[in-house]
């Protein structure tokens, strides 16, 4: 299936705006402005968008500790992202959160997380209350437990994968392999040969595998990935070979890096280019339809900081709101 | 009212509960028993008898045999949760929130919170606990000193049938999570239980199972009852004692506590967690700071001592507070100068 003119440049606009946002939070973090530990999805951007835009609200994600992206391309607000990430009471989380804990669950994003592994059985829940309700006109609603490589690596997620197809749960394990669990080389950390999808079909899943730096390839997968999953043939699996271009956190030195390997991807691997390549040789889109794209993120970036540093800071009265809703 | 067992309180407010709203699902290890089985499903109906028969009525799909992992059951507690389901997770033995802790502490306890309170997390989280059946050091611990600690969840220690029924409803119709903590040893009591299906009993309201009026015994679960042996034992020499049934440690009925101790002066917390940075510690710090002047005589604590569960039936007997060991320490504060 042909994506319409309009879906491509809502997809785009979708991973520029995460590279944007992200380009410009590893700036403004090195003025000290910013609280925090921070860890950055640039070059994810076409997994995440790739994944979520086959998803409708009543879909849930469970995403991870770099997890600006998922939000982002699951609906999250821009600027009430960027208040948070600010610590501001007008954030997303009224500063209670801050990017490792960011969430909005009225979006169906139950939460980026601080614990690398947390997610996958949260994301498994969430599909088993999608086997509550049974299926609806477009098949079940599902829930995506995105996982990096480092967290796939935990207990929690054999745990998680076991559990659901014991139960054939519709969730969809998404594995972003970004070849580096922080500093640590896929190769070493993972004892498959570095191969993540071939554990989950170790668990009785059927699996994919799409280069993650082609937004199309990611989303062709998921279109089929879904298709199989709302059917209501059990859980599923995909991992995504992708970059990360920034550190583990920001502040990283990334010193396990080969020499000129980070040029090299941002050369290679980048998948807002590797996009622009595809629309622009097939004539689908215009370079000048993509450059202003570009144009109205940045400024809607630039819109979302100058919100950010004037909204309102929080209270010390604001530490005893939102633990209990009553107690 | 009904008489009924502790475990089958526990039960019958599940099966109403399920029956009253749709989104009420049950998980855990065996819940459903014999799954994948010659036997089949509901060979055997969970291990403590408390959700027997829940399978049948249910399905599959509300009542969820899980595979043994406790990490997994409690985030798909928390995930259900999120997604507009009110799960009740069973953890076979409150010893395994070992394995779980993350779920319960990072996850569900701080969702509301982190996420700006644009959330609930309506889970209950039913643990059994408690020694006195020679389990050892894994299967027998209390650990309500551990979950209390933790913001943002409730946690539940019901000492009779009727409150087990008021409590666990008022769990379940609760919208923040709430541990709740069965004691293995009280499985099996009787007890008078109303039968509205409404009844439920507000959490951080302690019960004053004993009024006396000359010493206060605090406590809840197992040791309730030791304590009010101890109360029934001293009347005969003519000493009152209030008797206050906590129900719940998180929140925490401070008002009870304090409002006896002004009378009595005397305070004698019996608890069968560990003593360091523990509930009964706690609450003789409570007393210390607002009931400073009404004291008579020192808080005294009866726990057991820092030491893990042992086996034998004789070192688990020395290791639990006895009748014995609370009738000297209420002995002790009465005789204090």
């Amino acid at each position: 299936m042909q994506l319409s003119r309009d879906a491509l440049l809502a997809a785009y606009h979708r991973m520029k705006i995460i590279r944007e946002f992200e380009e410009r939070l590893h700036i403004e973090i090195q003025t000290g402005e910013i609280a925090g530990f921070t860890h950055l999805y640039c070059g994810q951007e076409a997994v995440a968008v790739g994944v979520c835009e086959h998803l409708g609200v009543e879909d849930k994600i469970v995403s991870t500790h770099r997890g600006h992206g998922h939000c982002l391309a699951k609906g999250c607000d821009v600027d009430d992202m960027m208040k948070e990430i600010w610590g501001s009471r007008d954030g997303l989380c009224k500063g209670k959160g801050g990017s490792m804990h960011i969430a909005d669950v009225t979006k169906g994003m139950l939460g980026a997380n601080g614990i690398v592994g947390a997610g996958a059985p949260i994301a498994v829940g969430a599909a088993l209350a999608s086997r509550v309700d049974g299926p609806g006109e477009n098949g079940l609603k599902v829930a995506i437990a995105f996982s990096g490589d480092g967290a796939c690596n935990q207990g929690t997620t054999f745990e998680a994968m076991n559990f659901a197809v014991v139960t054939q749960a519709p969730c969809i394990f998404v594995f972003e392999n970004n070849h580096y669990s922080e500093h640590t080389g896929v190769d070493y950390a993972v004892g498959t040969a570095g191969d993540i999808a071939s554990r989950a079909e170790a668990f009785g899943m059927k699996v994919w595998r799409a280069d993650g730096t082609d937004f199309f390839a990611v989303h062709n997968t998921m279109r089929e990935v879904l298709d199989y999953v709302r059917a209501g043939n059990g859980p599923a699996a995909v991992e995504f070979d992708t970059e990360r271009f920034f550190g583990h956190f920001e502040g990283d030195p990334q010193r396990y890096r080969g020499p000129g390997e980070l040029d090299r991807i941002r050369e290679t691997r980048d998948c807002l280019k590797n996009f622009r390549k595809a629309v622009t040789e097939a004539g689908l889109l215009q370079d000048a339809d993509l450059d202003a794209v570009d144009t109205q993120s940045l400024a809607e970036i630039e819109a979302a900081v100058t919100a950010a540093r004037a909204a309102p800071r929080p209270t010390a009265e604001d530490v005893l709101a939102d633990v209990y809703i009553s107690y | 009212m009904t008489k009924m067992m502790y475990r089958d309180a526990v039960l019958s407010t599940i099966m109403e509960e399920m029956e009253r709203d749709p989104n009420v699902v049950v998980l855990g290890e065996d819940v459903v028993g014999g799954m994948g089985t010659a036997g089949g499903p509901e060979a055997i109906g969970g291990i403590w008898s408390t959700s027997t028969g829940l399978y049948g009525k249910f399905g599959p799909t509300r009542v969820i045999d899980t595979p043994i992992s406790e990490s997994a059951i409690m985030g798909a507690a928390g995930g259900l949760a999120l997604a507009g389901k009110r799960p009740i997770a069973e953890l076979m033995f409150a010893d395994f929130i070992g394995v779980s802790l993350d779920q319960i502490w990072n996850q569900i306890a701080k969702f509301r919170y982190m996420f700006g309170g644009k959330t609930r997390c309506p889970v209950v989280l039913r643990m059994a606990y408690g020694a006195g059946y020679n389990a050892a050091a894994q299967h027998s611990q209390s650990v309500h000193q551990i979950l209390t600690g933790m913001p943002g969840i409730k946690v539940v220690m019901p000492t009779t049938p009727a409150d087990v029924k008021g409590l666990l409803r008022t769990a379940i119709r609760d919208d923040d999570p709430v541990v709740f903590l069965e004691h293995k040893a009280l499985y099996a009591n009787t007890g008078e239980v109303p039968d509205d299906r409404d009844f439920m009993i507000p959490f951080g309201h302690a019960r004053l199972s004993r009024a006396g009026g000359d010493v206060t015994l605090v406590s809840s679960g197992l040791l309730l009852g030791f304590c009010e042996a101890v109360a029934d034992r001293l009347a005969g020499e003519g000493i009152g004692c209030d008797v206050i049934d906590l129900r719940t440690t998180s929140p925490l009925d401070e008002e009870t506590i304090l409002d006896s101790v002004e009378t009595t002066g005397r305070l004698v917390v019996v608890d069968e967690a560990p003593p360091r940075c523990g509930l009964a510690a706690d609450i003789c710090a409570l007393v210390a700071h607002k009931a400073f002047s009404s004291l008579k005589a020192p808080p005294q604590q009866v726990t057991p001592p820092h030491t893990p569960i042992p086996f034998a039936r004789e070192l688990e007997s020395a290791y639990l507070p006895s009748v014995d060991k609370i009738e000297a320490a209420v002995r002790r504060v009465l005789a204090w100068r």
